[in-house]
């Protein structure tokens, strides 16, 4: 995947790679810019071509690679079997339109419904997502609704189809702490009841330690670690997981600084030499300037892009 | 909304007084003798004078005379010329004509303004884009009066002869078409870049995006989502664009020898009619605050995040 912009080629995305079952939540870690949202966008093929252009690479859904099939064909599996729900969603409904026609639309223009079915489904979508008083609000405006309400409407209008996979883009940044936890229990609950796959992009670990099965860290446009959720808790195998995991604020290190991890994740036009991560790693080398790191296989379905990936996995 | 609607009417009232009585004052407090030249070579018969003097109030201030001819205006009375011809029936004929001019001038510059747009909002940089920014500077650059003529003279009889291009003196919508389409073709290029820009603003709108996440089809992600936020600002232009085709039809009107609203104002000035000019202003007033109060309610419409307690 590379953005084709005035400053040059941006590799947004390279080498990623990972994969989800039915009934599994796989968490994709990150900071802003590394790349997390569009490789969401590139799986449902939301991306503006120019400026983004997908060089290789493929994505399979149920055993089909989507890069293959026409715009056509995508643009049915997008809500029918890959549905997406969006970080903002005061934004990212239409201001101008309620809730109940956005919801509507989906199961009438793709499904064929009546008007009152799909009056009547809609109200049972936001129901499901415990949304109070559903058939009243089904007539509201997204500007009428709290911030929870709105991501819980989006989610409904997600679900109006039955997806298979549920890509979330971080559903609760926008949101409050209390509300945040509110959402992610709705979502693991849903998904538990329809034994849906879920890809859940975030930059906050809480919410990944709380929900998640599988984690894939991504640091400029590339996985850097995958790992399963307890096992990357336990022992981080590559340094941008563990520096992470040292920048959580900790109750029991009360008083002291909390750590952080210094510098600026790379420009994208301009990934450095080597490993992409060697200026800010505190475990940097000689090797790490000149080699990019292969994939190192730690056992149990863990990998990890560095030199001394062993190394680190057994300190921890 | 009952409530605002009523505060909004009842506003209109001294906006309505202010803006005629300006007018008013403006047309019959110009330090000439009203009656120069109105009588041929030869100065006005003292009687004549006398008659009508009393007639149009010109004795009385300025500001009882503005309040006897608003009297009479209520009841309908719009007076008569100096040459006794009943300004209410000229108005009467005129009107119909010039309305329904200036409604196929809204109606071409709405269809083809916005299309234009929007197609060129979508394809930013292409050969099209490049097409109606250069035509439409074109058009915004032309004065009207060269847009008619060039235009009556090709497309009639002494050109490549494709259409009749004369207008009756009670004229059908299809005579209409050309002259709407030179009163509307300034507006019409404006249209097509406030919803051209309108377009490439709200494309990229995260709403868009998710419409595009749900699958919907192109057309419903364009011609609903996306064109419904767009048309907003381009409505408001619409509304108080009537006002504005209405009382710039003067020029256009002359050019295809259509016996409208402007030809009387026109000649109203140049006759010293008084009367006929505060008479047709005034209608002309009335229209531009109707059409924004349907405007400012239009807005509560289609903006939903818009209401007026």
């Amino acid at each position: 995947m590379e953005f084709r912009t005035r400053d040059g080629v941006a590799k947004v995305l390279n080498g990623v790679s990972y994969h989800v079952s039915a009934g599994e939540t796989l968490a994709v870690l990150g900071e802003s810019g590394s790349g997390k949202s569009v490789t969401a966008q590139t799986i449902m093929g939301i991306l503006d071509t120019p400026p983004g252009f997908i060089t290789n690479g493929s994505i399979k859904f149920r055993g089909e690679d989507l890069l293959t099939q026409s715009a056509e064909e995508r643009r049915m599996v997008r809500g029918e079997g890959i549905a997406m729900i969006f970080q903002d969603a005061l934004s990212a409904l239409n201001p101008v339109f309620t809730i109940g026609f956005q919801i509507e639309e989906q199961l009438k223009v793709r499904r064929g419904l009546s008007k009152a079915d799909a009056r009547k489904r809609a109200v049972e979508l936001l129901d499901q997502v415990k949304i109070p008083n559903a058939k009243g609000r089904v007539n509201d405006y997204p500007h009428q609704f709290s911030g929870g309400m709105r991501q819980r409407a989006m989610i409904a209008m997600s679900l109006a189809l039955d997806p298979e996979l549920l890509i979330a883009d971080e559903p609760t940044t926008a949101l409050d702490v209390t509300v945040q936890a509110q959402i992610m229990d709705l979502l693991a609950e849903i998904q538990k009841e329809r034994d849906m796959g879920m890809i859940l992009i975030t930059h906050d670990l809480g919410v990944v330690a709380d929900v998640a099965d599988r984690i894939s860290v991504m640091y400029a446009g590339r996985i850097v670690e995958h790992a399963d959720v307890y096992e990357l808790f336990r022992a981080p195998g590559h340094p941008y997981t563990e520096s992470l995991l040292e920048s959580l604020p900790r109750v029991d290190l009360r008083g002291q600084e909390l750590k952080t991890i210094k510098g600026l994740p790379p420009s994208l036009t301009n990934i450095p030499p080597g490993c992409p991560f060697n200026p800010r790693c505190p475990r940097v080398f000689d090797r790490c300037v000149t080699e990019v790191p292969a994939v190192h296989n730690l056992g149990m379905g863990r990998t990890s892009r560095c030199h001394i990936a062993e190394e680190v996995v057994a300190r921890g | 909304m009952g409530r605002y609607v009523l505060r909004r009417l009842l506003q209109l009232i001294p906006v309505f007084l202010g803006t005629t009585f300006l007018i008013y004052a403006l047309v019959w407090a110009i330090p000439q003798d009203p009656f120069a030249g109105k009588c041929g070579q030869r100065p006005c018969d003292p009687a004549y004078i006398a008659e009508m003097s009393q007639k149009l109030n010109l004795n009385d201030p300025l500001v009882v005379q503005y309040f006897k001819y608003l009297g009479n205006l209520l009841v309908g009375d719009f007076g008569t010329t100096f040459n006794g011809v009943s300004v209410g029936e000229q108005i009467a004929t005129s009107w119909p004509i010039t309305l329904k001019m200036g409604i196929i001038a809204l109606i071409i510059e709405a269809v083809i303004g916005i299309i234009a747009g929007v197609l060129t909002g979508l394809r930013k940089q292409g050969f099209l884009d490049n097409l109606v920014l250069v035509s439409t500077l074109f058009l915004i650059s032309l004065p009207v009066f060269v847009t008619g003529f060039v235009l009556r003279l090709y497309l009639g009889p002494q050109g490549f002869d494709l259409m009749d291009t004369s207008v009756s003196s009670d004229p059908t919508f299809g005579e209409l078409i050309l002259p709407g389409f030179v009163l509307g073709s300034l507006s019409m290029a404006y249209v097509a870049r406030l919803t051209r820009s309108s377009i490439v603003e709200n494309r990229r709108a995260d709403y868009v995006r998710t419409a595009i996440a749900k699958g919907q089809p192109q057309s419903r992600v364009v011609g609903i989502h996306l064109l419904r936020n767009s048309l907003i600002p381009v409505i408001t232009f619409l509304g108080t664009d009537l006002g504005a085709l209405m009382g710039g039809a003067i020029v256009t009107e002359g050019v295809f020898n259509i016996n409208g609203i402007g030809g009387l104002i026109f000649r109203g000035i140049q006759e010293k009619e008084g009367i006929m000019v505060t008479g047709i202003v005034t209608l002309l007033v009335l229209v531009y605050l109707l059409m924004s109060l349907i405007v400012d309610l239009l807005y509560a419409v289609l903006d939903p995040r818009i209401r007026y307690e």
